[in-house]
């Protein structure tokens, strides 16, 4: 126990270092104004319509990326539970194969992929369709916030799917259930813990998120957290900025508690 | 309990390191800040090498990222290159120092014309050297629009809705609109502002993006056929294929200049001037301009212009298109937090 208490020494001032002090900053700025006099404007700014417009939007923006990647990460991990286990372990490592790579790199790419007279337009009117307007714009947007967290979200179900006990599925089976019925009656409720893990850790950065926005939006459409860059680096404004962040941090916490208390019942088979 | 001290002793030795560390190395430097791709990196190289003088170099996209980034104190910038109305900015906060530039070898390859220029707002030519200045305007691929451009109505009028490209830089954006209207861009009069306002958000729909750095190499890429950039980056373009071109819109447009200055954070004025001394020389100069592209304040980069930079108004705009253009002044705080205002409810539009 006393060994203990001196390893998590480095642990302590990363704590201290890079949350507490920021926080501490934060909470600061958020409450004071220019001339550094108490002050709630700047967190009740978040009331104001364009801010209010904003977080609507990447809320809007984070449960729809969040949906989608659920949609598109069951398919998967049911056929890689299929799979050998040599198979499985390889295809796993195929998909987090790209997260090696910059994040802002494989943004850049996108962008070549989905701009006017990009990739995605040759192709398609190299086979005879109209080309697609979808460089800057909120659908170009969802596709890299979804394709960044997509892994996360998989590997989060995977790690609950893998632990359902193989004969439950089969008792199911050969008590006539068919595939349909095992899925919704069986993995999907198994895999409950690992799908809240995986909506935690896909909403909360996509609602928070600026860079995928400014790349992929061109500058045209802002989510909450291109609002507070701006206040940060253009308009200067660091209290204002501060108090949208707090309480832009507030509504995150509000929903993941909401998730946390589905979970605490649960077996733990979360990664976070 | 008592071994929670023994971790709290541990934290503070770490950090005590961290700190120390930070000191090491006595090594002379200096940390400049600069534009996006606003210097040829092998003048820093070059310099290094002469003078044993390390440079730390920083970059910013706007003036105004500038500003915060110089601002928030995180580092201590000895000399910092921006536009004229930052620098005025800067200069009327105290943040600037008098440096006696008559001092530097060079001093005489900078134009008179341009520490004349200079004067209207640094009138003893004591803070400001001219690196590079230029124009705002509108470089167009003329193979995708209907013969030469000469206003910025194409901008406004839908006839290239989703084709063009508009600055991600406030004051600029404000700047078309206020230029097109026929008010002056340094206008303080909030119903200006919020008509342009009005302009800008009708606009908006057709905007294709929002870009600095970026914007001259979607429309070289063929992603859109006209962006409103700095006359540099019009320049660059025609240097890889003529059909794009740049006018300055006959409505009037930005005239800016862009300089380096030493500021009150400068620990070493003298090797500062050294480092600008060297930007002055002329094969540096030469390079800078080979990379940067912009128009040049240095005399043998002028007399060396071949026809097709002296017919270009992208670096030698001719004097009646120069008249029609207005400089940036810097804005009460009033009016600076009304267009961030204006511009935050047209960016989340």
């Amino acid at each position: 126990m006393k060994r203990r208490s001196i390893l998590a020494g480095p642990y302590i001032l990363w704590i201290i270092g890079f949350t507490v002090i920021p926080l501490f900053f934060l909470v600061k700025y958020a409450l004071t104004d220019r001339n550094g006099l108490f002050t709630l404007e700047n967190i009740f700014a978040m009331f104001e319509p364009v801010h209010l417009k904003a977080l609507v939007f990447s809320t809007e923006v984070a449960v729809l990326c969040t949906a989608i990647c659920i949609v598109l990460s069951y398919p998967l991990v049911l056929s890689l539970k299929r799979l050998g286990l040599d198979k499985q372990s390889f295809s796993l490592y195929m998909l987090i194969l790209p997260m090696w790579i910059n994040f802002i790199l494989r943004l850049l790419a996108w962008q070549m992929i989905l701009s006017n007279n990009g990739i995605l337009n040759y192709f398609l009117t190299s086979i005879g369709l109209r080309p697609l307007a979808i460089a800057n714009s909120r659908t170009a947007i969802m596709i890299g916030i979804v394709y960044d967290y997509l892994p996360y979200m998989v590997l989060a179900i995977y790690n609950a799917v893998a632990e359902i006990n193989e004969d439950i599925i089969e008792a199911a089976r050969d008590l006539g259930a068919g595939g349909f019925l095992v899925f919704f009656r069986i993995i999907l409720p198994l895999s409950v813990p690992g799908l809240l893990s995986g909506i935690v850790m896909v909403f909360v950065p996509s609602m928070t998120s600026f860079v995928t926005a400014n790349i992929l939006g061109g500058g045209k459409e802002q989510l909450i957290g291109n609002v507070i860059e701006e206040e940060f680096m253009t308009t200067m404004n660091w209290n204002l900025g501060s108090g949208l962040s707090l309480i832009l941090m507030v509504f995150v916490l509000i929903s993941m508690t909401f998730t946390a208390r589905n979970e605490s019942y649960e077996k733990e088979s979360k990664i976070w | 309990m008592g071994r929670l001290k023994g971790a709290v002793l541990l934290t503070a030795g770490l950090a005590a390191m961290l700190l120390l560390g930070g000191c090491g190395g006595e090594k002379e430097s200096l940390t400049v800040i600069n534009y996006g791709m606003y210097l040829e990196e092998s003048v820093i190289e070059g310099f290094e090498n002469e003078t044993g003088i390390e440079i730390k170099y920083e970059e910013a996209p706007t003036p105004e990222e500038m500003y915060t980034k110089y601002k928030s104190g995180a580092i201590e910038y000895d000399l910092l290159c921006t536009s004229e109305y930052m620098l005025q900015k800067l200069m009327d906060e105290g943040e600037l120092v008098k440096v006696d530039f008559k001092q530097m070898e060079h001093y005489d390859n900078i134009s008179e014309e341009f520490w004349d220029f200079v004067r209207s707002f640094d009138p003893e030519n004591a803070y400001v050297m001219p690196y590079f200045w230029g124009t705002v305007g509108l470089l167009y691929d003329s193979e995708k629009t209907n013969g030469p451009l000469h206003s910025w109505d194409v901008l406004f009028d839908g006839s290239y809705a989703g084709d063009f490209i508009m600055p991600n830089s406030m004051r600029d954006a404000y700047m078309i609109a206020l230029k097109y209207l026929g008010y002056s861009l340094n206008t303080t009069d909030e119903k200006e502002l919020r008509e342009a306002q009005e302009l800008l958000l009708t606009q908006k729909p057709d905007v294709s993006a929002y870009l600095v750095d970026e914007a001259r190499d979607e429309v070289l890429a063929g992603n859109a056929a006209i962006a409103a950039v700095y006359s540099g980056e019009a320049y660059y373009a025609y240097a890889e294929d003529p059909r794009f071109q740049y006018c300055i819109p006959d409505e009037g447009s930005n005239l800016w200049i862009d300089c380096f200055a030493v500021t009150k954070q400068c620990r070493n004025t003298e090797n500062a001037l050294k480092f600008l001394d060297y930007l002055c020389r002329e094969d540096n100069a030469r390079m800078n301009y080979d990379y940067v592209k912009y128009a040049s304040p240095f005399k043998s980069m002028i007399e060396s212009y071949g026809e097709e930079e002296k017919n270009s108004d992208a670096i030698n705009p001719s004097p009646e298109k120069i008249n029609n253009c207005e400089i940036f002044a810097p804005l009460p705080q009033e009016t600076t937090d009304l267009m961030g205002e204006l511009w935050k409810e047209l960016k989340a539009q």
